[in-house]
This record gives C-alpha cells, sequence and structure tokens, in this order.
C-alpha cells in the first residue's frame, strides 16, 4: 500500500474544478465514477480540499441518488420502476436480471462486478421497459434481454458494446450511439420546425435586449414546464434584479414520470435549446448559461458539449456573438446526479452550487437572487426552442398556433396503453379525445395529464382541452386502458413520491408515505369506508402544508382519482361487521413471535362470533 | 328498566388508568346507583354475559391476548373508550418498537445483567400470549368511539366522561381537564 489512493485520486478530481465549493457535484461525481463510490475517505479528503465540513460532503452524498458511501459494482444496472415500465413488464424483467446475475434488487454481485438498482422513470415511458447500464441505455427489455445482457456483459463489461442497433436520428450520431429512438410522430409548426441555424441569435443582437423581451412578451409565451408562467415577465425581473452578474439556466432534469419530450429535443433540436439559453442570456444581460442534464441522460453529454464547440467555432457562442460588441456569452453542462426535486428551480439552483437539491424558500425568487445569490433565470428546454422560433418567425406566426390564452404548440409525451407511443407537437387546446385518436387509444379507461404530480382524467372528461386554461401540463400523458387498476397505478406514483420527497418537511415526509400506506390497504381489501375520507383529509394536509411543489402536488394522484374514480374506491372498501379494525391482521402480526417460539398462536383461527 | 352496565380492562398498560378510575373515591357510591359493574378486574367478572353500554379501556396490544379481549369489548360494548395514553398511542410497552421482538426477549430472559438463564431458553409455554411485531393503540386493533388522554387520565376526567356518557349529553371535556404539562 504505502501511498493512499483514494487521497490522490480526490486530489486530481479537486484541482481539475479549482478546489471551488460550488463544483461539489462535479467533483463528487468524478470520485464516484473513478472509485465506484465516494466512501467514507473520500468524503474527508473532499471535505478538507474544499474547506468544507465533513458533514456538508456527506450530505451531499447521500442525497443523491447517483452517487453513493457503499462501493458500487462496476457495471451498474438501475431498472427503471415508473407505472408505464411497470405495466409493460418491469417485474419480469427484474426477475429476469435477478436470476442471471443470482442478486436481488439492491445488491452487489459477490465478485464486485454487478449492482442492481431500481430508480425512477428514466424518460423512456414510450419504449419501457428500460434500464441504465451505467450510463448506456437499454430499452424494450423482456426477461430474455435481461438474461442476454448479463450473459454479454460477463463477457465484456463495456456497456456501450450491449447496443447493437442504434435509434433514429442523432441517436446514431458518433457521440451518442444509442439504442433509444426518439419515436417522433408529429413534428409541428414550432419547436420541430426546419432550423436555420443562428438566424434567431442574428435576429435577437440586432435589437435591443428590451426589445427581444418585447417580442417574447407579444408572443405570449408560458413556461413549458408546466407552470405556466409568462416568460417575458420573468426575464424582466431578472433584467431589472440589482445584482451582477446574471444567469440563465435551461432546466432538462426532465424528471416527471411520463416525461420525455425534452429527451427528444436535445437530441434533434439542441441548436435551437442553446440559441434559446443564449438569447435569454442577451435579453437579461447574463454571459453565463448553464444546461443542467439529468444524470439519466448522460448519454447524450458528449454530443451535446460538440455541438456547443461547434456553436463557438461558428462565433453563436463566446465574445462578441454575431457581431455584437459587448455580448459575451458561454454555456456549460452542469450535469445532475439522479433526484427527482432538482427539476424544482430553487432546488435545481442549489445542486447547481454543489448543495443538497432541497428547494429554497421563496421569496426571494431566483430572478432576484439564484444562482450564487445573483439574478438568475430558469427556463425549461421547451421554452427555449419556443424562443429561438419567436426570434425566428415573429411573435405573430408563433401566435397563430394554440388559443389566446395558450399561444404555440405543445410537445406532448404520450405513453402506456396506446398504439404510438412517443412525442407529438400539437396546437395548444386540443382536446383530451383528439390526443387519444391521435395515439391510437379507443378504449381508454383513464388518462393522466402531467406525469406522477398531474391529474387523472376520466371518459367524461375527454372534452377537456390541453393549455394553460384548463389542463396545465409539462406534457406528459400516460394512457390506461380499460384492464387497469387505478389503486395500483396511484401506489405506483405514491412510491415514486416516497422516493423523491427530499425528507425537509413533515408533511411531504410522512405524509407520502401515510398516503402509501393506506391506498395499499385498500388495495390489498383491508380498506374501510373511513379511509377514503382520511386520504381525502390527510392528502388536503400535505398539500396545504408542504413546502414546495413536489410535496404540494404529492397528493394529487390519491385526490384526483378520489374525485374522479370514486367508485373504484367505493367497491372496494367495506365495514367489519365486528367493529375490528379491517387492516389488523393478528396471523401476520404473531408471525414473528410463533418463529421464535416455535409454535403456532393458539388464536391463529380468528374468533368471529 | 335495568341499570345500563359498564366493563373495563387493563391491556398493555400499568393498572395506573385504573387506579384513576377508584381515585373518583366516594362518587363510586353515586356511580353504582346509575351503573352496573360487569366484566372488569374491579368485580373480577371474567367473561362477558350480558351486553354493555360503555367499555373503558386501558393499555394498547402488545400480544395477543390483549387483541382477544379488546375484540372481545368491541363485540360486547356499545362504546368502547380508549382511557390514557397506552390506549390512545401506544405509550411506554411501544418503545419496544423500535427494536427487533427477538432482542427484545433475549434481552429480557437471556442477554439481562442480572438473568440467570443457563440455557438460555426464551419462555414458550401455550399459556403465555404471543407477543405482536408491534405494540399497538387500541384503536389500531378495533374501532374506538372515544379517547381519553392522560397519563392517566385524573379522576375527574374520567367522571366526566362516564357521566356525560350516561346521560346521553355530549363529551365536552373542559381545557382544565385534557391539559397535562
Amino acid at each position: 500500500m504505502g501511498e493512499n489512493p483514494v487521497g490522490r485520486v480526490v486530489e486530481e478530481i479537486a484541482r481539475e474544478h479549482g478546489r471551488e465549493r460550488w463544483r461539489l457535484m462535479d467533483i463528487a461525481r468524478g470520485v464516484q465514477q473513478r472509485l465506484g463510490c465516494v466512501n467514507s475517505r473520500a468524503v474527508d479528503a473532499i471535505a478538507s480540499w474544499l474547506g468544507v465540513s465533513r458533514v456538508e460532503v456527506e450530505g451531499f452524498v447521500t442525497f443523491y441518488s447517483f452517487l453513493s458511501t457503499e462501493p458500487k459494482g462496476r457495471v451498474v444496472i438501475r431498472l427503471c420502476d415508473d407505472v408505464i415500465d411497470r405495466m409493460a413488464g418491469y417485474e419480469e424483467v427484474r426477475r429476469g436480471f435477478e436470476t442471471a446475475l443470482g442478486i436481488s434488487l439492491g445488491q452487489t454481485t459477490p465478485d464486485g462486478v454487478f449492482t442492481l438498482e431500481r430508480t425512477a422513470c428514466l424518460g423512456m415511458c414510450d419504449q419501457g421497459p428500460a434500464a441504465l447500464v451505467n450510463d448506456v441505455v437499454v430499452t424494450n427489455l423482456s426477461s430474455d434481454k435481461a438474461r442476454s445482457i448479463v450473459r454479454a456483459l460477463r463477457e465484456n463489461p463495456r456497456p456501450e458494446r450491449l447496443v447493437q442497433r442504434f435509434g433514429s436520428g442523432n441517436n446514431a450520431h458518433p457521440l451518442v450511439r444509442s439504442m433509444v429512438e426518439n419515436n417522433l410522430r408529429k413534428a409541428g409548426p414550432i419547436v420541430f420546425s426546419e432550423q436555420a441555424r443562428g438566424e434567431a441569435i442574428r435576429k435577437a443582437v440586432a435589437i435591443r435586449p428590451a426589445e427581444v423581451i418585447r417580442a417574447v412578451k407579444t408572443a405570449r409565451l408560458r413556461g413549458r414546464g408546466g407552470a405556466g408562467f409568462p416568460t417575458g415577465m420573468k426575464w424582466e425581473f431578472a433584467r431589472g434584479a440589482e445584482g451582477s452578474p446574471k444567469y440563465v439556466i435551461c432546466n432538462a432534469d426532465e424528471g416527471e414520470p411520463g416525461t420525455f419530450k425534452d429527451r427528444v429535443l436535445l437530441t434533434e433540436m439542441p441548436d435551437r435549446v442553446f440559441a434559446g439559453l443564449t438569447i435569454a442570456g442577451y435579453a437579461v444581460g447574463a454571459s453565463e448559461g448553464i444546461l443542467y442534464l439529468r444524470a439519466e441522460y448522460a448519454y447524450l453529454r458528449r454530443f451535446l458539449e460538440h455541438i456547443l464547440d461547434r456553436r463557438r467555432a461558428d462565433g453563436l457562442l463566446g465574445k462578441d456573438i454575431c457581431g455584437r460588441a459587448g455580448f459575451n456569452f458561454d454555456i456549460r453542462i452542469q450535469m445532475g446526479a439522479g433526484a427527482y426535486v432538482c427539476g424544482e428551480e430553487t432546488a435545481l439552483i442549489n445542486s447547481c452550487e454543489g448543495r443538497r437539491g432541497e428547494p429554497r424558500t421563496r421569496p426571494p425568487f431566483p430572478a432576484q437572487r439564484g444562482y450564487l445569490d445573483c439574478p438568475t433565470v430558469v427556463n425549461n428546454v421547451e421554452t427555449l426552442a419556443c424562443v429561438t422560433r419567436i426570434l425566428e418567425a415573429g411573435p405573430a406566426t408563433f401566435c397563430e398556433h394554440g388559443t389566446p390564452q395558450s399561444s404555440g404548440t405543445k410537445l406532448l409525451s404520450i405513453s402506456g396503453d396506446c398504439g404510438l407511443p412517443g412525442v407529438y407537437e400539437v396546437g395548444m387546446g386540443i382536446s383530451v379525445r383528439g390526443v387519444l385518436e391521435m395515439c391510437g387509444a379507443d378504449e381508454a379507461m383513464a388518462v393522466q395529464v402531467g406525469g406522477a404530480s398531474g391529474r387523472m382524467v376520466g371518459p367524461a372528461s375527454y372534452n377537456r382541452t390541453i393549455d394553460f386554461d384548463d389542463l396545465s401540463t409539462g406534457g406528459a400523458i400516460m394512457v390506461f386502458g380499460p384492464d387497469r387498476s387505478i389503486p395500483e397505478i396511484v401506489s405506483a406514483f405514491m412510491d415514486f413520491f416516497v422516493d423523491e420527497s427530499c425528507g425537509v418537511c413533515t408533511p411531504c415526509r410522512v405524509g407520502t408515505r401515510l398516503l402509501k400506506e393506506r391506498i395499499d390497504r385498500i388495495r390489498a381489501g383491508r380498506g374501510e369506508p373511513g379511509d377514503i375520507e382520511e386520504l381525502v383529509q390527510l392528502g388536503e394536509t400535505i398539500k396545504q402544508t408542504s413546502r414546495c411543489g413536489l410535496g404540494q402536488s404529492a397528493a394529487n394522484p390519491v385526490l384526483f382519482t378520489i374525485k374522479g374514480f370514486r367508485h373504484v374506491y367505493d367497491e372496494m372498501v367495506s365495514h367489519d361487521p365486528h367493529g375490528y379494525q379491517r387492516s389488523f391482521d393478528l396471523n401476520e402480526s404473531v408471525r414473528e413471535a410463533e418463529r421464535i417460539a416455535g409454535r403456532r398462536s393458539i388464536h391463529h383461527r380468528e374468533v368471529r362470533t | 328498566m335495568s341499570k345500563p352496565r359498564l366493563a373495563t380492562c387493563s391491556l398493555a398498560g400499568c393498572f395506573g388508568c385504573h387506579m384513576s378510575i377508584l381515585d373518583i373515591d366516594e362518587r363510586m357510591l353515586e356511580l353504582a346507583e346509575v351503573i352496573q359493574f360487569h366484566k372488569s378486574p374491579i368485580t373480577d367478572i371474567k367473561t362477558f354475559t350480558e351486553r354493555c353500554r360503555i367499555g373503558l379501556v386501558e393499555g394498547g396490544c402488545a400480544n395477543e391476548e390483549n387483541v382477544e379481549v379488546l375484540r372481545a369489548f368491541r363485540r360486547n360494548c356499545d362504546i368502547l373508550v380508549s382511557v390514557g395514553d397506552c390506549a390512545t398511542m401506544g405509550g411506554i410497552p411501544a418503545l419496544r418498537n423500535f427494536v427487533e421482538i427477538e432482542e427484545c426477549l433475549r434481552e429480557a430472559y437471556v442477554d439481562g445483567p442480572s438473568t440467570h438463564n443457563p440455557d438460555g431458553v426464551i419462555p414458550r409455554d401455550i399459556e403465555l400470549p404471543l407477543l405482536l411485531d408491534k405494540v399497538r393503540p387500541a384503536h389500531e386493533v378495533v374501532h374506538m368511539d372515544y379517547s381519553l388522554p392522560g397519563c392517566p387520565p385524573s379522576a375527574d376526567t374520567i367522571w366526566a366522561a362516564v357521566t356525560a356518557l350516561l346521560s346521553e349529553s355530549p363529551v365536552n371535556l373542559p381545557y382544565p381537564l385534557v391539559k397535562y404539562d
């Protein structure tokens, strides 16, 4: 031994990032990649190189699911277990991997080669069941494929070798080389229209920043992440805010289960997104932009870096962009590390600063004090693509599509029980029925609009429209056929929230667990009518008292399904004739004591007289 | 018309709540005027033979026998009241919920510093009720109608609650009766 390899690796990586505390994410990711974990010694070393306390580093590492303090296998297989993948056969795939590897979920093989884990939505619902093998995405899995993947990896542990056929479009690009399919079913007139590279920026820098903001306002562009805040107004706040420098961030932490539009957008239209970010930078007076890319999309990173390089070479990034003296702007990519809550803008900012992805208290809003306490704009990937198109073709063209309150088009990520899952660009204001016809779902029993935190609507609501006035959404549409069980779907959504709750506030941390417990009680046939009321009360409490948007929407799956599908729940619950709690199972409760005593309970036949 | 009957039991509790019941002192005579005590440690009546109006439950459920008794109370009483913190929330016995039961039993019968048990036997006689995996408050096992907080609830609190239930007037306990600090 003699020397300390952990210390040397950490030193090297810390120096690479200038020993800056706010680069902790990159440092921790680097250490994880090199050592397979950020163990106790690495935590100590990072803390001392950055001059921060040990607990700060440890708290950071334990927050993110792609970082670990325990050693992982050289090959980490992460199975996506969102509801759509479960419907597509997640369980068989899991069993396939478990049998082939001889371990269960959450374990590492004794030789230290493989770790098998579950993970939240990978953004591959249109081609599930899917998994990540290190950074490599594998799709359309089955138990047979699981076995052959393990066999192939045993022969050659390089996951890249698993990709034998490339997906469509840029997925076949030499820097992507992925089997992911775009499944772009409908390219619309705005986001997926023909690109005119550089045109939007040239037009933007030819006018004053205030005029750029005016153009975006005239187009009535609203945030595409789901909340629908007017983009122009956000920019104006940041532009007018005191403090410098200013920052613009593109939120590519597409973690809402069932959403995958940004994946396709970044694969096929990265220039349009980067152009939008550059224009945002020009409008608010920023010289640095960040693309926060979720860890699950790491397979796109080299490609995106290449696009950025090309833009630098073409004068679309860098100094005096497009000849505009004094407009200097560049973009860096910040990788995430697997945390849904980082899609919330203040959590995302914390994450960019190398902190736990916990949402901040607002005010101050990011436009006043955001990244590194400077005025910051955070925009969705799709919003920025719209910005580029608005500058290219003018606000009037943009407003030709959609409705007066919701102008333009919307990207929908459609998955589940339908013939043609994939990404669709449609005019705002389309009805749910229109969506279902478009994707070939003739007998949908229910549709989840807006992912896990969205709302479920039934056939009676299929004439409702997708826009900011009615069903406002980031674009996730999950279709459920007539054989699906609503409480099962809700239970899957609750698994997700239990997992992703950051744990800061009690209503969300504890409440999500209680909701899950009650739902599962009903699923197991042990529910009572009072449970439904209790679910509603609890859900409302969580909604009103949680600290951030995650908690405030975590009860949505429960509340909206009880509201819209009450009969389903009513049919599943009943009173006990004796006034016993149906949720209490005596046989189950004494099982451990029976084992210890080595005899059966004398009460094992419950007295029911 | 016969007098309404009242039953009481102590499950996983310390009998402190029953002491508090006895603490109503001379009012016990007043109570005996209007009710008849049925199954209770106070009367030593072991089984229900008649239906009762009120059942007072002390303690939560720590073992299978507690469950059987509580269920018998639910079947035979119109109104069930959780009396005291153990019945309401599990109380002190529920502290063991954070420890595996095998570890609890070993600590009690084998590993405890004052234990002499050379064979390391954990008692398993058929007479001994098996422990539940967790100590549960009464309302997690059967439906409870009311709960009286306190460790124990004061005699005045118990008196106020029982008389209100008997007169079928709303149970409305003034703040001093349910305030503990």
